[in-house]
This record gives structure tokens, sequence and C-alpha cells, in this order.
């Protein structure tokens, strides 16, 4: 018997070091032989903190575990061989749909086996790509293979993986570089952190066959700062295929010398464009550089430099170990394999899925995310984060690949997927995003810099009730102007949520425009607030609680607000225990 | 010299307090002279000292190849890095768009009501800085906040504000 806790940063954030610490008190105090594990996330954080049990082959999972549940594991599961029934979500006779609808490649080993343990890497086939490459391949074998499996980079744009390996190879000099982007700067997608903290040797592995690929000796790994368990895993990973030879001189006995090293970001969203991200590494202020030249001829310090997502990398060891063809097989059309997505917002069950291209957005959002929370209306998903956009349901049944939702004007992106129900106001949304964007710009191109800023003074204009119907034009005016003359990705993607949302959520400018109303009730100038009398107990609180001192009224009488006064903060809302307060 | 150096706003960034320069000296011998590493240095300085001190920063212009301008230029390009000491606890609060749609505002707002500060100040006696934050990456228990290195999640205000006022409890004692 084994049983594994789930500890990647959501399962932690949850409160799996407690279940872990009640699980290992408990064996001790049973004095069971059985072997406790750390594992990384497995995709399901709706349930965490997760516990599964492996005995033999059966596998049991139970989700949300407190230190009490655990223990009642231990005692009545460990101990006495029962399973209790009442906390398991899923066990592998009787698989949640949440599992049977996804393809995992990419995710294979996330939250299946220990990721600070090399051992367990390797005794599911770890490394045997590598071993395959350095015995047998050659450099063109290599990027032949990668071309064949039709494997394009999963940090956003989609650009053929095999044509930059291909590009690296062929520039002259003996110093390259193999770059792993593991900056993932989209708010809402955090599939690179599962692969770091849960599979980090896949990472590896991929890196290093890509260098041998391109003839590059050293392997740089930029991650971002807020991930510090992700860079702590990814140290112990190195240092652990540095004692197995997977890394430094003559790996495996093969005159191909090559070493991974790790750069923390220092939280800029722009560092995530890849010529940006060179600049920080060399230890500068993230800027764009202007290309051509492209990495592949001139990157880090110059020299040939290949860029790849985390996830792009994560799939090369499988592509090799299976073979290509069966990766081609999975997808549709030019969009192959399987893609990650990072489900979150107003949608039952968040988490990583990960599906075989060419699904439905449908079928992620109701199949596998099972639908809207608290079962209200569906309104949109929003994809590709601040370079995306926001589909609405009439798009539900859009294929996920580059090219269908190319068309729609969202992407794929690095694979966010936010799911917003009526409550949500696009407006908001919209202005979310450019705030995000505005602040983020790094200021070298004045499209951006500028633009930006504009097109949040309308939407800022907008949201509080002075709108005019001309505001929309040159929205969509000044969000083309910028699309066009950005320097970068980061310029020339921001205006993405300003374009969908005018396409397809129209109606909302208008009500915000012209009825000077919110439909979603979130734009708080545009609300008034107002005290239910029959509810209201006159217990003084939003009296008390008000900054402006609008609310009048005697202790156990309705209290009323002076709407003149009322700057429609919502503090009054958010503190009536009776829910004696209305927006209207 | 131009004007904006010695502009008081320029001055009032930093804070030019006395330190003990001598946990820098390791971090200057290990990257002082590898080239690129800039960043790598002004994160050691602030594990040291929480912040980055204007005399650790003119220590690190003198005895490396930087100029006092690049490195202004990089300490506040990126939002990692601080001009200003920060309290005790430190809270990251997730602006990001998983957490926006589900309610970081309203607890955000909460919690700086509590504290009675913005984002990006400390409280006067100097036990909670709040910071906000683009992704934490737990956005599926969104939303979240970390508070020095824990995440905390699915929160609602009143929540946020029980975790605040627990932390203040346990100081205090
Ligand atoms: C503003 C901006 C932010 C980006 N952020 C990321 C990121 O966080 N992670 C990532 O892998 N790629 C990001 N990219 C894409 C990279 O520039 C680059 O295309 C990618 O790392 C290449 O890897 P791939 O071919 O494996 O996708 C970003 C691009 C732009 C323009
Ligand atoms: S959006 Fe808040 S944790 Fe990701």
């Amino acid at each position: 018997m084994k049983v594994l806790v789930g500890l990647g940063s959501c399962g932690i954030a949850a409160g799996g070091k407690k279940v872990l610490e009640s699980i290992n008190n408990s064996v001790k105090e049973n004095e069971l032989n059985i072997a406790v594990e750390p594992t990384g996330c497995v995709g399901m954080c709706f349930y965490e903190p997760l516990v599964d049990v492996i005995d033999g082959d059966k596998k049991y999972t139970y989700g949300h575990v407190n230190a009490k549940i655990a223990k009642e594991i231990v005692e009545s599961h460990l101990k006495n061989g029962q399973p209790l029934k009442e906390y398991i979500i899923y066990s592998n006779e009787e698989p949640d749909i949440y599992v049977v609808n996804q393809l995992k490649i990419a995710l294979e080993n996330c939250g299946q086996i220990n990721p600070e343990n090399i051992d367990e890497y390797t005794s599911v086939g770890g490394y045997e790509a590598l071993k395959k490459v350095l015995t047998s391949m050659s450099q063109q074998d290599v990027i032949e293979q990668m071309k064949i499996s039709g494997l394009r980079g999963r940090g956003g744009a989609g650009f053929p993986t095999w044509f930059k390996w291909d590009a690296a190879l062929k520039s002259g000099g003996s110093e390259k570089y193999v770059v792993c982007n593991a900056d993932e700067g989209d708010p809402g997608a955090f599939m690179d952190r599962s692969v770091c903290e849960g599979d980090p040797h896949k990472l590896l592995e991929g890196m290093i066959i890509c260098g041998y690929a391109m003839g590059s000796n050293h392997g740089v790994i930029y991650c971002r700062a807020e991930y510090p368990l992700a860079i702590q895993r990814l140290n112990i990973a190195i240092e652990q295929a540095r004692e197995n030879n997977f890394l430094g001189n003559n790996i495996l006995g093969s005159d191909f010398n090559f070493d991974i090293t790790i750069k923390m970001g220092a939280g800029a969203f722009v560092c995530g464009e890849e010529t940006a991200l060179i600049e920080s590494l060399e230890g500068k202020r993230g800027m764009p550089r202007l290309k051509p030249p492209f990495p592949a001829q001139s990157g880090y310090w110059r020299k040939p430099t290949n860029i790849n997502n985390v996830e792009t990398f994560a799939n090369v060891a499988w592509i090799i170990y299976h073979g290509p063809e069966k990766f081609a097989a999975i997808g549709k059309g030019n969009s192959k394999g399987t893609k990650v997505f990072a489900l979150s917002g107003k949608i039952k069950k968040g988490g990583l899925a990960e599906i075989p291209m060419g699904m439905t957005l449908r079928e992620v959002i109701f199949g596998i995310g099972g639908g809207i929370k608290g079962d209200k209306k569906f309104k949109a998903v929003q994809l590709g984060g601040p370079s995306g956009g926001c589909l609405p349901e009439n798009m539900l049944d859009t294929p996920v690949t580059y090219e269908d939702l190319g068309k729609t004007g969202a992407i794929v992106g690095s694979g966010g997927m936010v799911v917003m129900d009526e409550t949500t106001c696009i407006v908001d949304v919209t202005k979310f995003f450019l705030e995000f964007t505005c602040e983020e710009s790094c200021g070298k191109c004045t499209y951006c810099r500028v633009g930006t800023k504009r097109m949040l003074q309308i939407l800022n204009k907008i949201t509080e009730g002075n709108g005019v119907m001309e505001d929309l034009d040159e929205l969509e005016n000044l969000a083309l102007s910028v699309k066009d003359a950005s320097l970068c990705g980061l310029g020339q993607t921001a205006p993405n949520p300003v374009l969908t949302s005018l396409k397809y959520f129209r109606d909302e400018y208008v009500a915000h425009i012209m009825d000077k109303k919110c439909p979603s009730k979130k734009c708080t100038a545009l609300l008034t607030y107002e005290i239910n009398k029959e509810k209201c107990t006159g217990c003084t609180l939003c009296a008390r609680k008000c900054p402006v001192q609008c609310i009048e009224g005697t202790v156990r009488k309705p209290h009323e607000i002076v709407q003149e006064k009322c700057i429609k903060c919502g503090n009054c809302f958010t503190t009536c225990k009776f829910n004696a307060v209305e927006i209207n | 010299m131009c004007n904006n150096c010695n502009s008081d706003e320029m001055i009032n960034n930093f804070v030019d307090e006395e330190i003990d320069l001598s946990p820098l000296k390791p971090v200057i011998e290990k990257y002082g002279q590898v080239k690129g590493s800039l960043i790598n240095i002004l994160q050691a300085t602030q594990d040291i000292y929480g912040y980055l001190p204007l005399r650790a920063l003119n220590y690190v212009a003198d005895n490396t190849p930087n100029k006092k301008s690049t490195i202004y230029g990089v300490a506040t390009f990126y939002t990692q890095f601080r001009l200003k000491p920060i309290g005790k606890f430190l809270i990251l609060q997730c602006q990001g768009t998983a957490c926006h749609v589900n309610g970081s505002k309203e607890v955000s707002q909460a919690i700086c009501e509590e504290l009675k500060i913005k984002p990006g100040d400390t409280t006067t006696d100097g036990l909670f800085t709040i910071e906000d934050v683009n992704c934490l990456g737990c956005c599926s228990l969104a939303p979240v906040m970390m508070i020095n290195g824990e995440a905390y999640g699915n929160l609602t205000p009143s929540e946020a504000v029980n975790i605040i006022r627990n932390l203040a409890k346990e100081a205090d004692k």
C-alpha cells in the first residue's frame, strides 16, 4: 500500500500540509509500514486537499480531506482495509468524468509520482527518451520527429516547434542556449506551475533533448518569482539529474554535455515575451528587442537561442518515447496533440484539464468543468488572458484548435480559460484587462504606452456613466491602431479583449452608455443602493461603516441612504447581515 | 548632474537608514563579476533587508560594474523590488483574472479597511504590508491571498479579515 498527498501550491493552500502531518502521525501511532509520499497537482484543484490510496492495482482518491478525515482514512482504510466510501470521490474502477474526458501527455505524471524523487520518474519510463536520442538518433532525426509530431508552441503563438529548433541548429557557432519560458504571466493560467512542481524531470528531459538537437550545452529556466515551490522542486530535480548523469559532461556515456541553471523573474508580465525575457536574463530592464533578428540567430548574449514554453518541453519526451505518429494522431487539422487548460472563474470544477485538441469549448466547460457554479447562466468564456478574448454562448461549439479559435478573435494562448456567468460585467472585465496591460506596458513604444492608456480612459468613462456612442468607434479605431503599430506581442494583442467584447457583447456597452445601466450590477457608479425598510432592523452597522456618513436613521428603526451624498462604495451592501441593502 | 537626481520626488523614493552592510559582501563576491546578474544581486539584497535600502544600492554600485542609473532603472522596473521596508506580515492580494471575477475587489477592500492602509503601504505598527499581485497560480481557489509565502484560498471579505486579526493577535502575544 502507498499513500499520496497532493502538495502542489493549490493543495498546500487548501490545507494539504496539515493532512500530510496527520497521516504521518496516525501511521506512526498505529505502527503501520506504509509509504506516505507528497505529490504534485493532479489538476482537480476543486477537490483539494486530495489523498490517494494505492492498494495493489486499486487506486482510491479522497477529496476535501482535512486532518480529522485523514486520521479516519488511516484507521479505517490503511489499517483495517475498509475504504471510507463517503469521502471517496473516485477510484480507478469508477472514474470521475473530470478524468475520463481528459487525455494526459504533458501532465501524465503530475499527481502520480513524488516529484522530489528521480527514481519515481525513471520507474515510469523517465529519461528513456533521452537514452534513445543519445544512443540512436542524429540531431536531424530528432528534429524530423518533432516535425512529424506536429507539435506547436504552447506558450501562446503556436509556432511549430521543429522549425525553431531547426533554425537554431542551422545558426552557426558553438555557444548556443536553450531557454525555458516559465514566466507564466497570464493571470488565470497555472499549468506551467503544475509541471514544474509536479513533474520537473519531464521539463528537464525535454530541454536536454532540445539541447542535443540544436547543438547547445547550456539551458536556462526563467521562472517567475511568485512560484517559490516550483523553483525549489526544479532545483532538487536538477541536482538529482546531475547525480545520475542526465545533466553534466558526457551524458550517459555520450560525448554530449549539457547543464541547466535557473533564473528567477522579478515580476513583470512583459518578460514572458521572448526578447524581453532575454533582456531580463541578462540582468536588464525587460524591454523587448526589435525582431528580426530572431532569438534563433541572436538571443541570449546575442548567441543563437531557442525559447520554448514549459508545456511545449513537457511534450517532447513523450513524443520521442511513444513515437511522433502517435502524437500526430491526436487532435484536429494542424493542431496536434493535447493542450492543458486552466479552468477557473465561475466554474463548478476549477482545475487543470488536458484535452485532445479539437474538443469543443462546450465539452470542456460543461463536460469536464461541470458547468457554472450555483447553476447560474453562462455568459462568456475568456481565453488567452490579456492577449485573448471573450466568447459568448453561441460560440461554445467552436473546436479548441489554433485555427478555429483564431478565427473568432480569441486565441488558444497559454491556456487560461476563465468562465463568467450572468453576474460578470463584460465591460468591467475588459477594463480589468486594460488596467493590466496598461500597468504592464514597458513604455518603450508609443502605441502601446499611450494607446492602452487612452483605451482605458474611454472604458473608465463608460463604466462611470459618462460614455457617449461615439466612444465606441474611437475605442475600436484605437484598438486597431495599437494592434498594428506596437513593437511587441504585448501591445499587438492588448486590444484583443476590447475588440472581441465589442464584437460579441456590444449591447452591454450600449446599456452602459444609453441607459446608464450595468446589466450585471458590477459597475458601482451606475448603481443605486437602497435600504429595504421591511428587512432593515436598525442595527446601525451600515451607518457606522459608511465612509461619508450618508446613512440616516435611529437605532432599531429602518435606515435610509441619502442618495445625493452616496459615493457608491458598496460598504453597506457587504456589511448588512440582513440583506436589507438592495442594488438597483 | 541633472536636476532630477536631487529632486524631492527622487529622494523620497528611497529610505536612507543605517544598515549593516556585511551580509552583502558574500553576495557581491558570488555575483559581482558575473555578467548579467544584477537582478540576482538585487533579489539577494532584498532577501537580506526585506527591501532595497539606499545604502545597499550605493554599495552595489560602488562594488560592481553597474551604474547607479542602471540599478535604479532595474529596481523600479520590476514589481518584486521595493524601495521601502515592509511589515512583519506581507499580504499579497491576488488581482488576477480568476480572482477578479470571483470578487477579489471586495476582499481587498475589506482588508484595506481593516488595516486602514492602501495596497503598497505598511501599517504604522510595522505589522502588515499589503501588495497587489497578478496571479498566485491557485486560480481555482480564487479569490486568493498569500501571507508570508502561505496561500489562503476561497476567501470571503470576512474570512480574510479574520485571518488578519488572528495574525495580529498572535503577534501580540
Ligand atoms: C506579452 C507577452 C507575454 C508572454 N508571456 C508568456 C509566458 O508567460 N509564458 C510563455 O511560455 N510564453 C509567453 N509568451 C510567448 C513567448 O513570447 C514565446 O512565444 C514562447 O515562450 C515561445 O515558446 P513556444 O513556442 O513553446 O510557445 C508571451 C508573449 C507575449 C507577447
Ligand atoms: S488569478 Fe488569482 S491566483 Fe490566479
